[in-house]
């Protein structure tokens, strides 16, 4: 975008540069151009962000956008509207849709629908293995020229320990990293809730924390067979954690992420049969949450991504059970995250980190800084705004959220993608 | 405020009078539970000692009541028992103090679930008025002119006497 | 005591809701002895069975106390209802809902369907006639008259139930019974067949039987589906788990003269229960069916009643017109 913007005064953080300062971005034909005072300048375009936080735009890297296929859950348009309404400016689509991203064309048709809509960067995530079926690998290579920036069969496990093998073998071979949905589908199979004492009084079927655990376990013996580039989505167990750390002690190029209802709640939310609380993974215990807070503490776990599932009310409507898997994020992704700063786990400088170029390091993306020169895709919030979530307000067409009427603290107050304002005051400018 | 209306000697004189009147070879007499039944049992032990022959029964109307939908049913209820075979025969039912009505159109409906008498007689020991039935009593120990309202009650710890509690009181309890 | 307006589960009820319903229930059996097995309590009022699952005893047992408490009572069963047209849970509960009953029992598979529905039918009370392997409650309040009538308390008592506690909503029932009105609940069960962290409902767990039944009180077992079982590696044959898990004679007689036997039925002979035990428990079990129905009616007449009273402080409580002003009177 052609002409000028400068954001002033606000507290700029771009972990990737060790930027933590109170400055004015000037951003000139959708670039960043400098991080400094602009006194007197006179811009196209003026955003006053005294008091807030000015940081790259937010990435998430496991998102379910639903297009191709399941259009009425969500679709990338949808999508890329409630990504800017939550600071998101750069996302990663997960190829269960219908068809899957299992080969170039479908990988093609998303890349090109979201830049029609223009809002978010959409990159797909390709399918492993054709069908999602856990059989044939796909054409990794073709997917990646396509767009593909990483390869998971996710929603689902690669559960075969000799494709995995080849699958992490294969993708090495290019420098492809592999993201498993660790989940060993023998021990979950049925199963709404965490296995243990809520599941017990519920009556319902478990997914025991060793379901996770144990898949994870065995490709980290993989990983280390294979040479290869793992990452565990939505890491959400303290034996997970555990064993992620231990390999990357053992330097093995194993890495993980944390979604946001994973480390801020518990297996409690699901009593009275809520179904907005049920995902896969599902909520865990207290000490297995305090497991994953500790996770990013330390830097065990570098990323924090939403696994953003939307779903029609029908298919959460029906009890329990039946309820399908998943919840929104996008737009929850920043506010439930910021307390991780308020509770002193993380600086605000870190918690950014996670969502910026930390995700942009593994995928290999070229967003998450505000370096000069770099396309500007700007996020401003306020930390301190509080605001009670409605459901009904959502942008994205999921309402599916456990934190529906809760009282939520921090709120993006602007969502800048490459110089243009697309999310301000609480609309999304196409 | 509860004020005596009836002191011991007046319902023990009433409950000798009531005797009298109902005496024979043999009676069928049923309670109401539960001051109904207590009178019963008091009458019974007069009859018995007269020489009649009496077959005891009690009634509990919990289930019969027409009122389910205002308050929720008495937890303690008293099983119903019933002399074997009254088809036939005169009953007496009693009751302590008789006020609307209601409550001995529950007992009619009870017994002829169990079976069909010749003929139902009621005999109260105090018959308050305020009636809201057509339904008289055969038999009064006591009769009292109450204000709609108040509550009258057979007391029966120690000595039974019958007192009447003003609206205000009883909402002291 | 605060009126009762669901019956969901054990989980929701205080011990003196409980026992209310049990003393209830109690007063209720004199009416099923009758020659006429009807009283007017519930005139007017119209109670829909809706089963999902197939069970003739509970349905039955819930009809009948509807029926004999004047009501008019609608059974649905899945196989007749529209949900094999692919109506969902919901659209037939606020499909039946619409028709104003005054109650909906409901028994389905899926455990937590009473909660779920009550969310979008504000004006009909449900009643959970067993919901998954979450809870049973009128199977349980049934047990407690019975045993009500066998010890007059279960309080202190040992009940030890054997069998698939992980899929049994009568054992989770029970174990939150025994919390609120104080007995102890032994289970026992091979570990595939008990679910996680059970030890919470603070009972002792056994894999032993016969270890287990020393002390015991009443001995309660389950049904046990042998096809869905075996299938799922749960226990390896009906002959093994017959040999450890079985109710034979010679168990019955290590247990002590004063033990009772308990099953919610239907019984499995030669699974669970052997046939001469089975024989000569006969009559006790068909005791409990008997309690079901006046537990049933009982709980049908909560549900359909007001508020309840304030506590009169007069002990002697006499029933006359007088005391039922503004009510009966």
């Amino acid at each position: 975008m052609s002409g000028t913007l400068l954001i002033k005064n606000g507290h700029i953080i771009d972990p990737a540069n060790g930027i933590d300062t109170v400055a004015d971005l000037w951003i000139n034909d959708g670039r960043i151009a400098g991080i400094g005072s602009f006194e007197g300048e006179q811009p196209d375009q003026l955003v006053d962000a005294t008091g807030k936080v000015v940081c790259p735009g937010l990435i998430d890297m496991h998102v379910h956008l639903r297009e191709p296929g399941q259009e009425w859950k969500e679709d990338i348009e949808s999508g890329s509207r409630a990504a800017v309404a939550g600071g998101v400016t750069s996302m990663c689509c997960m190829p269960n849709t219908g068809p899957h991203i299992d080969h170039a064309g479908i990988a093609l048709q998303i890349v090109a629908r979201a830049r029609q809509v223009n809002l978010c960067n959409v990159h797909p995530i390709g399918a492993v293995t054709k069908n999602l079926d856990g059989k044939e690998l796909t054409e990794m290579r073709e997917l990646s020229r396509a767009g593909c920036v990483a390869f998971s069969d996710d929603g689902l496990p690669i559960w075969h320990a000799g494709v995995m093998r080849k699958a992490l073998e294969y993708s090495a071979s290019f420098g492809f990293m592999v993201i498993q949905h660790a989940e060993e589908k023998a021990l979950t199979k049925g199963g709404a809730v965490n296995e243990g004492w809520i599941s017990t009084q519920l009556g319902v079927e478990g997914m025991p924390a060793a379901g996770e655990d144990s898949m994870i376990a065995r490709d980290i013996m993989l990983t280390k067979l294979a040479d290869a580039r793992y990452h565990v989505a939505h890491i959400s167990t303290a034996g997970a954690v555990e064993l992620v750390r231990q390999a990357r002690k053992q330097g093995l190029k194993v890495t993980t992420e944390a979604a946001p209802h994973h480390f801020a709640l518990t297996e409690d939310e699901v009593l009275g049969y809520n179904s907005d609380a049920k995902m896969s993974p599902p909520l865990r215990t207290e000490a297995d949450r305090l497991a994953v807070v500790e996770g990013l503490r330390d830097g065990t776990i570098e990323v924090i991504a939403t696994d953003h599932a939307p779903h029609h009310e029908d298919d959460k409507r029906c009890g329990l059970s039946c309820a399908a898997f998943g919840i929104v994020g996008l737009e929850t992704m920043l506010p439930v995250s910021l307390e991780l700063v308020r509770d002193g786990v993380l600086s605000m400088s870190d918690m950014i980190a996670k969502m910026t170029c930390n995700p942009a390091r593994l995928l290999g993306l070229d967003s998450g800084t505000l370096s000069t020169g770099a396309d500007a895709d700007v996020t401003i919030f306020d930390a301190d705004a509080t605001w009670m979530l409605d459901r009904n307000k959502l942008v994205s067409k999921g309402k599916n959220t456990p934190w529906h009427g809760k009282q939520m603290t921090g709120r993006v107050t602007h969502t800048i993608k490459a110089g243009r304002v697309v999310f301000s005051d609480g609309v999304v400018h196409e | 405020m509860s004020s005596i209306i009836f002191d011991h000697q007046a319902v023990e004189d009433a409950i000798g009078h009531m005797a009298d009147a109902i005496q024979g070879e043999q009676v069928h007499l049923i309670g109401i539970q539960r001051g109904g039944a207590k009178v019963a049992n008091a009458l019974q032990q007069l009859l018995e000692a007269r020489g009649t022959q009496v077959c005891r029964g009690n009634l509990d109307i919990s289930f019969y009541r027409d009122d389910l939908d205002t308050i929720a049913p008495n937890p303690e209820v008293k099983p119903s028992q019933l002399p074997h075979n009254f088809n036939g025969k005169t009953i007496w039912l009693i009751d302590d103090v008789l006020y609307t009505g209601r409550t001995i159109r529950a007992a009619l409906g009870e017994i002829f679930d169990y079976g069909r008498p010749a003929a139902v007689k009621l005999a109260v020991l105090v018959n308050r008025g305020g009636h809201q039935l057509p339904i008289a009593p055969d038999l009064v120990g006591l009769n009292y002119n109450a204000d709609p309202g108040c509550s009258i009650k057979l007391v029966t710890a120690g000595p039974w006497y019958i007192e009447q509690r003003d609206p205000s009181s009883a909402e002291e309890q | 005591m605060k009126t009762i307006k669901h019956l969901f589960g054990i989980a929701d009820l205080s011990r003196e809701q409980i026992e209310y319903l049990v003393n209830m229930g109690e007063s209720f059996i004199e009416v099923n002895r009758r020659s006429i097995k009807k009283a007017p309590t519930l005139r007017g009022k119209t109670i829909i069975n809706l089963f999902f699952e197939n069970s003739t005893r509970t349905r039955t047992s819930f009809e009948l106390a509807g029926k004999r408490l004047s009501a008019d009572v609608i059974n649905i069963s899945a196989s007749t209802s529209a949900t094999t047209k692919g109506e969902t849970l919901l659209d037939t509960g606020q499909t039946l809902a619409a028709m104003q009953p005054h109650v909906l029992v409901i028994r389905h598979s899926l455990a937590g369907t009473c909660e779920f529905l009550a969310e979008y039918l504000p004006n009909t009370a449900l009643v959970n006639a067993g919901d998954g392997a979450h809870e049973h409650p009128t199977q349980i309040l049934t047990d407690l008259l019975t045993l009500k009538q066998t010890w007059g308390s279960p309080k202190g008592k040992i009940i030890t139930i054997v069998g698939d506690i992980a899929h049994s909503r009568v054992a989770r029932s029970h174990l939150l019974a025994a919390q609120k009105l104080g007995y102890t609940m032994r289970v026992v069960a091979p570990k595939t067949l008990l679910p996680s962290q059970i030890e919470r409902y603070g009972c002792e767990v056994y894999h032993d039987f016969d270890a287990a039944l020393p002390g015991s009180d009443a001995v309660y077992m389950l049904r046990v589906q042998t096809e869905r079982l075996t299938d799922s590696c749960a226990f390896p044959s009906i002959r093994e788990y017959h040999e450890a898990y079985g109710l034979n004679a010679k168990r019955l007689r290590a247990a002590g003269p004063d033990c009772i036997v308990m099953h919610p039925g239907p019984m499995n002979r030669g699974v669970e229960i052997a046939t001469d035990v089975a024989d000569s428990l006969k009559s006790h079990i068909l005791n409990q069916v008997e309690h079901g129905v006046a537990v049933r009616m009982a709980v049908l007449a909560a549900l359909c009643g007001g508020q309840h009273e304030e506590k009169s402080t007069d002990s002697g409580k006499p029933l006359s017109d007088d005391k039922a002003q503004g009510s009966l009177a």
